[in-house]
């Protein structure tokens, strides 16, 4: 238990600690409880370390594998910790002629990573989507729940700055 | 059980009510290819699609090995629609496998090549030519290698080790195109809870897993003129090895196999038998002791390395119920460079120490860092059967020709106890022979307990031995069956004097080394091959009555449990618990 907890600390508060435990108290006796462990895990502790899921595993007796094995089947879920706002750019078709390439460049540029990663200062994880049915604002730049229409890359700079 | 009546291919089938149309027409004679379906482990995931059949009013083709049969079904197998489908599959598959079959582990004994075969396929359009294999080949554990370019999904693997064996190492991870068997956060194979059985392998339809190969150590030593080089095989294998070169399943091969071992050029060909047979006398002593001073109990047996490494990861809490004997291989290795070069009067450095097991674990066991008790690595190369069957096709040497040939003294002799250490229940059988011997004086009434013989998951007994009153027993072989009785014994709840435990479904004949295919069928078969050996063949039927292993006490051990047998017959386990190192995925 020692060797876990040391394992845990190095990324999580205790506090955190203990809500981990909380939640997967509550879903132990269930049935079906991982993937609503994982979200509520996910949610109090941002992403889903190796820590936390031999956390979890031990906690409602499943092997790691099958953890793992859900962790990764599902998009929704991450093992690498998420920026603080998360960047969407639309790549559906109709985004995608009107430069939605162009845009997650730019962003790669600007940022030093690429689609998929988190920046050094985790404030931002760049992602993509294919098509946000609001091909008539394209290309459209999603971050968190804003919608941001007609974005050029000469444009993202102020876009962003409202987020810190 | 109620019945429905169907067509098949115009043809009248009954079959049973919730029965797939691949049962029904397996039932009818009708062949429908498949490369996931395993349904002796309940393993039908409708992943790999070539078992494509037309069902009159359905859509789109059927997948047969999912789609249960009903009244007044008409089902097609063989129409131009299922034909150019399942060509289209297999080829879809082999566009994204390796085309390395002339060099392949698996090639002949391969699933894909077969089904490529049955559905006519004549060209793969798209071939996959690069294939990077960084990453993709884990070679870190000492039994099995995994390939993953090869995989073809089937996972099949993924049941055998979370349903049956209950270790859960493998898993299906990330999805659609991406998806990749893997251990638990993608970590090599060695530093998973793997205990290295082969089950997988033995399910796996290609060459995705195998044995990690040391068939060339082997050769190079034979080469040397400086090497003294001697063998043992295991029970198993006399009763297996045939399926290598085409002898039906059962076939007991021990005189050609000795026979093979001498031309491909070992000096010495002995007999794991032997050490089987003082495994009896040491562990049969360790029970009695145990019973009459009060030790933990009951007491488990400790032959099956896959079972260790299990209870080392899982048990940790128990191990002190694990017999301390040696494994007969290890029991072999350290009386090899012991007893074996005082007697011949060889350097024992100059020894080299082969063994023939149906076996992974056994490559990992002579690997552990104890089982160096006679100053060397006791045991230095572990072959499969599989393994061996290569060497004597390599060299030539026509198997099914070969004359009979016998053990050479002093570590060849063995009794009918010793061979059956290689079917679920044998070591169990055996014990009770020389233990109620021991104890009472006399031979058991009937030397056959039946009772611990066959495929039942958990098997019972109680003999009544003399003073000792109703011996209770128990034997497990699979380790999900293995899991059982240990949470009884944690809750306290097991009553038995003495478990037995094979870490493989059915014991060594088949373990994780044996020949492709092994299935419950071939399992019963090897079994009454090595009963037959016990019952028929071997004039003598208990260790104790082995005079090779007399000898042994006499000149050498002096007695069981002893002072030397202690030095080198006896081990000590490792509490391994399930925590993985902390390494991240890639």
């Amino acid at each position: 238990m020692k060797a876990e907890d040391t394992e845990l600390l190095k990324e999580f508060t205790p506090e955190q600690v203990a809500k981990l435990d909380s939640i997967v108290e509550k879903y132990k006796s269930k049935p079906g409880g991982l993937i609503p462990v994982l979200e509520e895990a996910q949610v109090c502790l941002e992403y889903l370390p190796i820590s936390v899921q031999k956390r979890i595993a031990a906690g409602l007796n499943l092997p790691l594998s099958r953890v793992y094995g859900v962790v990764t089947f599902y998009s929704f879920f991450t093992m690498t910790p998420r920026g603080k706002h998360t960047i969407r750019v639309c790549l559906g078709t109709a985004c995608y002629v009107r430069g939605g390439k162009a845009l997650t460049e730019a962003l790669e540029k600007q940022f030093g990573i690429k689609e998929g990663e988190t920046t050094a200062d985790r404030m931002f994880t760049l992602e993509s989507v294919r098509c946000l049915g609001a091909c008539g604002l394209g290309p459209v730049v999603v971050v968190d729940e804003d919608v941001h229409g007609r974005v050029k890359p000469g444009k993202l700079k102020e876009v962003l700055s409202q987020y810190n | 059980m109620s019945m429905v009546k169907l067509t098949i291919d115009n043809r009248s089938v009954e079959a049973p009510a919730g029965s797939t149309i691949l049962e029904a027409a397996k039932s009818a004679g009708i062949k429908i290819p498949t490369l996931c379906a395993w349904p002796e482990i309940k393993h039908t995931p409708g992943a790999c699609r070539v078992c494509m059949t037309e069902v009159e009013g359905q859509r789109s083709l059927i997948a047969a090995c999912v789609f249960p049969v009903s009244d007044g079904m008409v089902v097609h197998t063989n129409t131009e629609k299922v034909r150019k489908a399942r060509k289209m599959v297999v080829e879809l598959l082999l566009a994204n496998h390796p085309q390395e079959c002339n060099y392949c582990v698996r090639n002949g004994s391969c699933e894909l090549q077969k089904v490529a075969e049955f559905v006519g396929l004549k060209e793969v359009r798209f071939p996959y030519t690069q294939f990077p294999s960084e990453g993709l080949i884990d070679r870190s554990s000492p039994s099995i290698v995994r390939d993953s370019r090869k995989c073809i999904d089937c996972h099949r693997c993924v049941t055998v080790c979370e349903q049956i064996q209950t270790v859960s190492v493998l898993t299906p991870a990330h999805r659609g195109s991406d998806v990749k068997v893997v251990p638990a956060m993608n970590l090599p194979l060695n530093e998973s809870n793997c205990v290295t059985c082969g089950q997988c392998i033995l399910v796996c339809p290609v060459g995705a897993l195998y044995e990690k190969d040391e068939v060339d150590l082997v050769w190079k030593a034979l080469q040397d003129p400086t090497k003294h080089v001697i063998v043992q095989e295991a029970p198993a294998i006399r009763a297996a090895l045939g399926e290598e070169f085409g002898m039906p399943p059962g076939s007991l091969v021990t005189g050609k196999m000795i026979a093979a071992l001498r031309r491909l050029g070992f000096d010495r060909v002995f007999d794991t038998n032997f050490t089987a047979d003082l495994t009896i006398i040491e562990e049969g002593n360790e029970l009695l002791k145990r019973v009459k001073e009060g030790g933990t109990l009951p007491m488990i047996t400790s032959c099956s390395p896959g079972w260790i490494k299990f209870c080392e990861h899982f048990y940790p809490d128990l191990l002190d119920h694990l017999s301390t004997c040696k494994s007969p291989q290890q029991m072999f290795g350290a009386l090899a460079k012991t007893y074996y070069a005082e007697t011949a009067g060889i350097d024992p450095k100059d020894i080299v120490s082969v063994s023939i097991m149906p076996c992974t674990a056994k490559k990992f066991e002579a690997q552990r860092p104890e089982m160096a008790s006679s100053g060397y690595r006791d045991v230095d190369y572990v072959l499969t059967t599989r393994e061996l069957g290569r060497m004597i096709r390599e060299a030539g040497i026509d198997f099914d020709n070969l004359p009979d040939e016998d053990y050479d003294a002093p570590m060849g002799e063995y009794t009918g106890a010793g061979t059956i250490f290689g079917a679920t229940g044998g070591v169990m059988e055996a014990a009770l022979r020389t233990v109620y011997a021991v104890v009472t004086g006399e031979n058991l009434p009937s030397l056959d307990i039946t009772p611990v013989r066959g495929l039942d998951g958990v098997k019972e007994a109680a003999v009544k031995v003399g003073p000792l009153g109703d011996v209770k027993v128990a034997v497990a072989h699979g380790l999900g069956n293995a899991r059982k009785l240990m949470d009884k014994i944690r809750e306290g709840k097991a009553d038995y004097a003495f478990i037995e435990v094979m870490c493989c479904p059915g014991g060594c004949v088949s373990g994780g080394g044996e020949p492709i295919p092994t299935n419950n069928e071939i399992r019963i078969k090897r079994s009454s091959a090595l009963y037959a050996d016990d019952g028929q063949v071997q004039k003598k039927r208990q260790s104790h009555e082995n005079e090779s292993v007399k000898n042994l006490y006499d000149k050498f051990l002096k007695k069981p449990l002893g002072h030397k047998s202690h030095e080198l017959l006896h081990t000590h386990y490792t509490k391994r618990g399930t925590e993985m190192p902390h390494k991240q995925d890639e």
